[in-house]
């Protein structure tokens, strides 16, 4: 191994820096919030601080020519043995995302949801722990298990604040995890029955040596966790939970929930590139035309889901169902041999179209609240009266001296006119107007798709044409429906201006921030997300680096040859 | 004995997605149940079927491992049981709530028009 510029250890940092916060924090009492929330924010910085160091980590050792590649052996058991934590760019780059993700989310918290229930601060980190350790592992069924430990810490996030409407929602959420759950154990069990091995380094290895039968046994098995993730990464058909489970979720778990759907769209880059990429001999491109296909649709049932619904909650979970669905077409075609140029326009769009959902989510909230229910907003399928009851007890706890300014008509209104200006922005930013990343996503995706495809044949294939349409009409789709809401809100209503926190505006305006960085340092990250994509579509580099390790370990006699005797006394 | 265990599996695992489309709570834990044992006997059997083998070697020694039973999907399926075990716990913590907000046991919360 090459000497580090950072610590061996700094790998784990991202899943023990949450896992180990959350701990402490059960034992204050749930009414030390403040304290809580400062835990949290310290967490999530130095969080944000390893994220940076293990990017550049990533970062210099690609630029070094050499292995892309870091690994951490858990337990320090050799590689095909023991459970491995692998770091490349792909993964650095999640894992700053997320922490980028849960300080505004906590921010917003801090305005009063988390006085909602109990033990909203520990479950956030449990939540983050189980998020980085899904994006960091190497194994799969250490992956089941951070899988699990971010579920059951959504679950509790889910129904935080309670109220039927969120046990209901609650339920199915949890009822479609459990099953999705169980498709997962049969895939890595038939993967481990048919390869012998978890690890995904080495189960890319061991897939060129399967004979026909196990072959056929191993595409179940890559079905089943398809089937797991997809229903995780909310494709068409299997994304029908998404929506009221999303609107349900008190804003601040929904705006860390955006990152948890595309944990499913991750996990799908990381093994159809892996184990099933173009160069992957006889299994190449497989379930690459189900995650085309199946992307397209998504699309299209998003577009159709935020025209169709009047609340804006729900809009935003069709928004993350379209981001989603643009993603995982895109991984289809990088794994039919599509080029790198299309999976870096997609890795730009998922980052910044993930901060979008999770801004929307949390702008969803203030902007709708204290609705008289003259407009769209008394259509929500919701009980009436359960939701005005809860307007009605919207009582800041905590940090409620933050509104209690001398000013407030002028602040009032100060807040509003931001609140309208980061909802326009953030509109833009989904529906992929220019200058937002939305749009140079989307323009990366099509110029990548359109120039390698003309290179190679010279014409484009049918089912590019359906991508760069449903491309553009899902983001003019979501336009129709957002400029619709926004003109009828912020412009036609003469309602007074809700009380809008400033603790509730300034988590939106950091994610815009973030997505106007974006925009500005554009070529920074599409270089990023460039080299990432090569690395990714060049998967042997990643088996290699892994598998290393275990060369050594054949290569080295076994120990403990002497034959057993059993000791004296016994048996 | 690959025919009854098959067949468990099978009947264990048929029942509980019949289960799971039913439209009561208490038939979809017990069907999210019966699948999860399925799941976890699928897990064992993947690990290929010994009869009479220990899958934990003897101190000190490495003589035939065709002589063990594969110790690693005993330790996943360990693994699953207790996931599995504990999330369907708050599963019936959920339901129980379900059933007292809205006063049915209907998944959707309300019963069907007739």
């Amino acid at each position: 191994m090459t000497p580090a510029a950072v610590p061996e250890h700094m790998i784990i940092a991202p899943i023990l820096i949450p896992l180990i916060a959350g701990a402490i924090m059960l034992f204050y009492n749930d009414r030390n919030r403040q304290t809580k929330l400062i835990m949290g924010l310290v967490a999530i910085g130095l969080m944000f601080l390893s994220s940076v160091e293990l990017m550049q980590d990533a970062k210099s050792l690609t630029d070094q020519g050499e292995t892309a590649v870091r690994m951490y052996l858990l337990g320090n058991w050799p590689v095909p043995v023991g459970i491995v934590l692998v770091l490349d760019r792909l993964a650095a780059m999640m894992v700053m995302l997320t922490s980028l993700l849960a300080a505004p989310a906590l921010i917003y918290a801090a305005a009063g949801w988390h006085g909602k229930g109990q033990h909203f601060h520990s479950m956030f980190q449990f939540l983050l722990a189980g998020v980085n350790g899904s994006f960091l592992t190497g194994d799969l069924f250490n992956l089941f298990v951070f899988f699990e430990v971010m579920l059951a810490a959504s679950y509790g996030l889910m129904l935080h604040g309670s109220g039927p409407e969120r046990i209901k929602a609650g339920l199915h959420y949890i009822a479609v995890n459990l099953a999705a759950s169980l498709f997962f154990l049969i895939g890595v069990a038939l993967v481990y029955g048919t390869t012998g091995t978890l690890n995904m380094a080495h189960i890319a290895a061991q897939l060129a040596g399967l004979d026909d039968a196990q072959r056929l046994l191993f595409h179940a098995a890559a079905a089943f966790l398809g089937i797991a993730f997809l229903t995780k990464a909310a494709i068409w058909p299997l994304c029908f939970w998404l929506p009221p489970t999303y609107a349900s979720a008190s804003p601040p778990a929904a705006a860390i929930m955006a990152i948890m759907t595309k944990v499913g769209v991750y996990v799908i880059l990381r093994l159809s590139l892996l184990i099933l990429g173009p160069q992957a001999g006889a299994s190449a491109g497989f379930g690459a035309p189900i995650l085309m296909i199946g992307g397209v649709l998504t699309m299209a049932f998003g577009m159709i889901g935020i025209l169709g619904t009047p609340d804006l909650t729900r809009k935003g979970g069709y928004i993350a169902i379209i981001s989603s669905g643009t993603v995982l077409t895109a991984v289809g075609f990088a794994q039919a041999g599509g080029g790198a140029e299309v999976l870096s326009g997609a890795l730009y769009y998922l980052i910044g179209s993930t901060a979008a959902v999770s801004a929307f989510f949390l702008i969803a909230e203030p902007v709708s609240r204290d609705d008289t229910g003259t407009d769209d907003q008394s259509q929500t399928t919701e009980p009436a009266g359960e939701r005005l009851a809860e307007r009605w007890e919207w009582t800041p706890m905590g940090l409620d001296t933050v509104e209690d300014t001398p000013s407030p008509a002028s602040t009032r209104t100060v807040s509003w006119l931001t609140m309208a200006i980061c909802f326009s922005l953030i509109a833009a930013m989904l529906a992929g107007l220019p200058p937002m990343p939305g749009f140079i996503g989307k323009f990366a995706i099509l110029r990548g798709a359109v120039e390698g495809n003309i290179g190679l044949s010279g014409q484009l294939p049918v089912m590019l044409w359906i991508y760069a349409a449903m491309l553009i009409l899902s983001g003019l789709g979501a336009l129709i429906a957002l400029l619709r809401f926004g003109m009828r809100r912020f412009w036609a209503e003469a309602v007074p201006a809700p009380r809008i926190l400033a603790l509730e505006v300034v988590p939106v305006l950091m994610l815009l921030a973030m997505i106007l960085l974006m925009t500005i340092r554009a070529d920074a990250v599409l270089s990023y997300t460039r080299v990432t994509a090569q690395t990714l579509l060049n998967p042997a580099i990643y088996r290699e680096t892994v598998l290393e390790d275990a060369k050594r370990v054949d290569a080295t006699p076994p120990q403990n040859h002497a034959p057993y005797e059993p000791p004296e006394g016994q048996k | 004995m690959e025919m009854i265990l098959a067949l468990a599996i099978g009947v264990l695992t048929g029942s509980g997605v019949w289960l799971l489309m039913r439209p009561r709570s208490f038939q979809v834990i017990i069907g999210l149940c019966l699948l999860a044992y399925g799941v976890n006997l699928f897990i064992f059997s993947m690990g290929r079927l010994y009869v009479g083998a220990a899958p934990i070697m003897p101190k000190g020694g490495f003589v035939d491992p065709a002589a063990y039973a594969d110790p690693l999907p005993q330790a996943l399926v360990l693994t699953a049981i207790v996931i599995s075990f504990a999330t369907t716990a708050l599963f019936l913590v959920v339901m129980i709530a379900s059933r007292g907000t809205t006063g049915t046991d209907h998944v959707d919360g309300k019963e069907r028009e007739q």
